[in-house]
This record gives structure tokens, C-alpha cells and sequence, in this order.
């Protein structure tokens, strides 16, 4: 089983919604956030092109958080999910230093805090918080093991991409563009 | 005209908008890491050549430092731990794949490692210290005849020590300017040329002075030609690597860099131990202490600018 997110940059209106939800599901402390949104314009005007984007962590299947640990709180969960064991993490920041996508921060409290794809509500069988919230509908979780899975379904329909392939880190959250 | 502009909705303090994780304590720790690596491999080295009575500094009182130098710089390593009371951590797991687990495990090595030396040495010069403890003098006897064999492994940790400060950071594919194999040699050269700078400083023997003088401008010289081999390497590579180089080719690094790390941490010195060489008349301090200054200096601007260069998306 490998848990991955497929999120439709061409539906995403940048609400900030699942931002919001994350924070309100998870606790975030106030000044943080777990997901966020990048709005990316590109072109001179009149001829202009926008992507939203809603990113949080990417579960990698190669994470360098994970490699990078000397403790081992940071570990692949069930799915392939990228967790902190927060009474494992030393608060060293060689995590935060080693993603490329910046998805990592220090809770007050002093251990790291990221995404967990709300494994708490999948264990239950329920969507991530900013999937269930999300009102253009635009992201789908689910296996990406199993083919008949809604995230797998999409992925096979349409184009997709993932965020810098290049520094090798086998990305689990997919932009349908 | 293409313009590209990201609104992120992310403000995350110490990653945004730029990552500032690591302030003065990591590159302090790196220097002194550095710095006992060298001198520990000079005294070790120097010893297995048998060279006791020529550098008698180098082997036998340099290292006394060493426990208090790595003690600082563990401390300083303590104070940027922001889950501090789960330190202990470390030691109950080693990871193979992280360079900050084994570096952990090494320095839990060294540092019994440099305590058994210097103070083997330490009851040499100072045996009155020793008088009233029967027991402690009857073992360093005992360590005193596997000595050889001490120096070795001492200087195989240490020598890990001295690369494992850079590896730390070019493990981090992230930031580009970490990202570079050349990392380990460099501090690790640049840990010796720190330690023989400082037999120049304090040595009382003026042979066991010129002769780590001109160890120290090998050493200088292998530093500048790591350096420049830095910046080809990253000016050959992806455009992250570009980038990352053009911080000190024209960018925010540029003038610190050349002036106060290239210039007088490694050229000017270098010249004055040149000239030294020629019979020139130079105080020996001055090329030394700007070589450990240029040895710190190293340590931020490239903690520094690591923290700054990023991946482009």
C-alpha cells in the first residue's frame, strides 16, 4: 500500500480552505501551517498564465528527512506516510535542512512538526482534512497501489506532474495539470 | 520578457522566507570539531613517526586543549538542540545513512579518545599532579605501553571526525551549495591547516615553528585549490548549482567572501609564510591567527549561504 494525493492545479481557486482545515484538525499552533498555498504566474501581461497550487508535505518514497534522522523519529509510516515520533526527535533540524520543499517546522513545544496526511481520520477510513473540506473538490486520496483506487483512476485520465523530480526524491503528491 | 512571480500563503518561522535553522552554534561546533581533528592527527601522526623530541608542542602539549576545545563545541552543539531534554536519543540508535548519527557515535569516541591521550601526556610534563593518586598513575603506566596503538585509532576517528563536519552538510541534497562531495576535504584540510597555525602561535621551539609553518602553507595551498575546484564543480552543474555559485560570484557572499575568507584567511597568509621562507622578516603570529579567523569565517559563510541557496520550482 502507498498513500498518495492527486490534486487538480487546473480546479484549485486558492481558497485556503484545506490550509485552515489542517490547522483546525491537527492543532497547528497559531503562526504555523502544515500545507499551504503557492499561487505561481508566469507570462507579460495581457498574456498571462496562473497555477495554484495547494503543497504540503510530499511523502516521499525517497525522503531525505527520513534518511537524514539520527534518531529515527522521522519514519515511514503505514502507506509509505512520512511520520515525526516526536519523543524520539532530538530537534536538530537536519530534517528541516534536507526537504526540498521546506514542508517541515519546529513546533513551539521543540520537536519537528509536519503533515501526516491526517493518518489519524485514514486509519478511521476517512479523507485527510483538506481533501474532505476542499469545495472545487480538487484533490483525491487514496492507494496508489490499487488501481481501482479514485486517486489512481484520476491519474490515468489525466496529465500529471510532480515537484522537482529532479532532486530525487520519488514524490507521492501529484499536480493534475 | 518571461516574469515568474510565487505568492506562497506559507509563513513558517525558520523557513520562511528563507531558511534560517542553524545560527552561530553549528558553524562554532564545526571550527572546534574541525580544529581537535587536526590537532589530534598532528599529535598522532607525528608520534607514530616518532617524532617526540623534535615537535615536542605538537605531540604533547597541544592536545591537552583538545577535551575543553570539543567540550565547547558539544555545548554549543546542546544549545541549538531545540528538543534538548531528548538528546539521549542519539544514543540508542545508530543510522547508517544519517551523517549526524555516526558523527554522534564518533565523537562519542574522540572524546574519551583525546581524554586518554592528553592526559598519558599531561602526567609526562606535570608528574607532581599525579603524586597523590596511586591508582590513576599505575593505569596510565599501563596505557603509556599501548600508546602506538592509541595513536592510531585515534587518528582514524579523528580523521572521520575532521570529514564528517562537512559530510554533514553536503549530505543535503536540498541546498545546493551543501551539496558537494568537496565539503569533507575541505574542512578537513581546513581543521589541520587551523591546528598547525596553532603550533606556529604557541610552540616555544623555534625548528618545530618554520616546519609547521610550511606544513601550514601546503596546507593553505591544497584549501585555495579545493576551493576553486568548489566553484567549478558547481558552475558546471545543474542551474541550482549556478545559482548557488553566483551568491559569491557578483551576489550577497561576493565581497565577504573573497575579501575576508579567500583573501586574508588563505592568500595573504599563505604570501607572509611565503616570504617567511625566503628569509623575509614576518611576526609568525599574524599568518596564523588570520588562518584560524579564515577557519571560523569558512565555517559561517558556508553554514550561511547553504541555508540560502535552495532548489528553484
Amino acid at each position: 500500500m502507498r498513500y498518495g494525493m492527486a490534486i487538480d492545479a487546473l480546479k484549485c481557486v486558492g481558497c485556503s480552505d484545506c490550509v485552515v482545515a489542517c490547522q483546525t484538525e491537527n492543532n497547528v499552533p497559531i503562526g504555523y501551517c502544515r500545507d499551504w498555498i503557492v499561487e505561481k504566474t508566469t507570462g507579460t501581461y495581457p498574456q498571462l498564465q496562473m497555477e495554484i497550487r495547494s503543497e504540503r508535505c510530499n511523502h516521499c518514497s525517497n525522503a531525505p528527512c527520513v534518511r537524514s534522522c539520527p534518531t529515527s523519529a522521522s519514519h515511514y509510516g503505514k502507506g509509505g506516510i512520512v511520520l515525526v515520533d516526536e519523543n524520539a526527535c532530538i530537534g536538530c533540524k537536519a530534517c528541516i535542512a534536507s526537504c526540498p520543499y521546506d514542508a517541515r517546522f519546529i513546533h513551539p513545544e521543540g520537536y519537528v512538526d509536519k503533515c501526516t496526511f491526517c493518518l489519524h481520520r485514514v486509519e478511521k477510513g476517512q479523507d485527510p482534512a483538506c481533501v474532505a473540506v476542499c469545495p472545487t473538490k480538487c484533490m483525491y486520496f487514496g492507494d496508489l497501489d490499487d488501481p481501482r483506487s479514485e486517486v489512481s483512476q484520476i491519474m490515468k485520465k489525466r496529465k500529471w506532474k510532480t515537484l522537482i523530480p529532479e532532486a530525487g526524491t520519488s514524490p507521492n503528491i501529484f499536480y493534475l495539470i | 520578457m518571461i516574469e515568474e512571480i510565487i505568492t506562497s500563503g506559507r509563513m513558517n518561522h525558520e523557513i520562511d522566507p528563507q531558511l534560517h535553522i542553524w545560527g552561530w552554534e553549528i558553524p562554532l561546533y564545526l571550527f572546534l570539531g574541525g580544529l581537535v581533528a587536526g590537532i589530534l592527527i598532528l599529535s598522532g601522526v607525528f608520534y607514530i613517526l616518532g617524532r617526540e623530541e623534535r615537535y615536542p608542542f605538537t605531540i604533547k602539549i597541544l592536545p591537552i586543549v583538545t577535551p575543553l576545545l570539543l567540550s565547547i563545541g558539544l555545548f554549543a552543539l546542546f544549545l541549538d538542540l531545540s528538543h534538548k531534554l531528548y538528546f539521549w536519543r542519539l544514543y540508542t540508535i545508530i543510522r547508517w545513512n544519517s551523517p549526524m548519527s555516526w558523527g554522534a557515535w564518533t565523537l562519542m569516541a574522540i572524546f574519551p579518545l583525546s581524554i586518554l591521550w592528553s592526559v598519558t601526556w599531561l602526567e609526562d610534563l606535570k608528574p607532581q599532579w599525579f603524586n597523590n593518586y596511586k591508582w590513576l598513575h599505575s593505569s596510565l603506566d599501563l596505557l603509556r605501553k599501548y600508546r602506538q596503538k592509541l595513536a592510531m585509532i585515534m587518528v582514524f576517528f579523528s580523521l572521520i571526525l575532521g570529514m564528517y563536519t562537512g559530510i554533514l552538510l553536503s549530505a543535503f541534497n536540498a541546498r545546493p551549495f551543501w551539496n558537494t562531495a568537496i565539503l569533507g576535504p575541505l574542512f578537513l584540510v581546513s581543521g589541520l591547516s587551523g591546528a598547525a597555525a596553532l603550533v606556529v602561535l604557541f610552540s616555544k621551539e623555534t625548528r618545530e615553528k618554520k616546519i609547521f609553518g610550511r606544513i601550514d602553507l601546503l596546507l593553505i595551498t591544497i584549501e585555495i585549490f579545493l576551493l576553486i575546484h568548489l566553484f567549478m564543480g558547481f558552475l558546471s552543474g545543474t542551474q541550482v548549482h549556478i545559482e548557488a555559485a553566483k551568491m559569491f560570484l557578483g551576489g550577497p557572499y561576493t565581497t565577504f567572501f573573497w575579501v575576508f575568507i579567500m583573501g586574508f584567511g588563505l592568500v595573504f597568509p599563505g604570501i607572509l609564510e611565503f616570504m617567511e621562507l625566503r628569509k623575509f622578516k614576518v611576526p609568525t603570529a599574524i599568518p596564523a591567527i588570520l588562518v584560524l579567523i579564515g577557519g571560523l569565517l569558512l565555517r559561517i559563510i558556508i553554514v550561511d549561504a547553504g541555508q540560502a541557496s535552495r532548489w528553484l520550482y
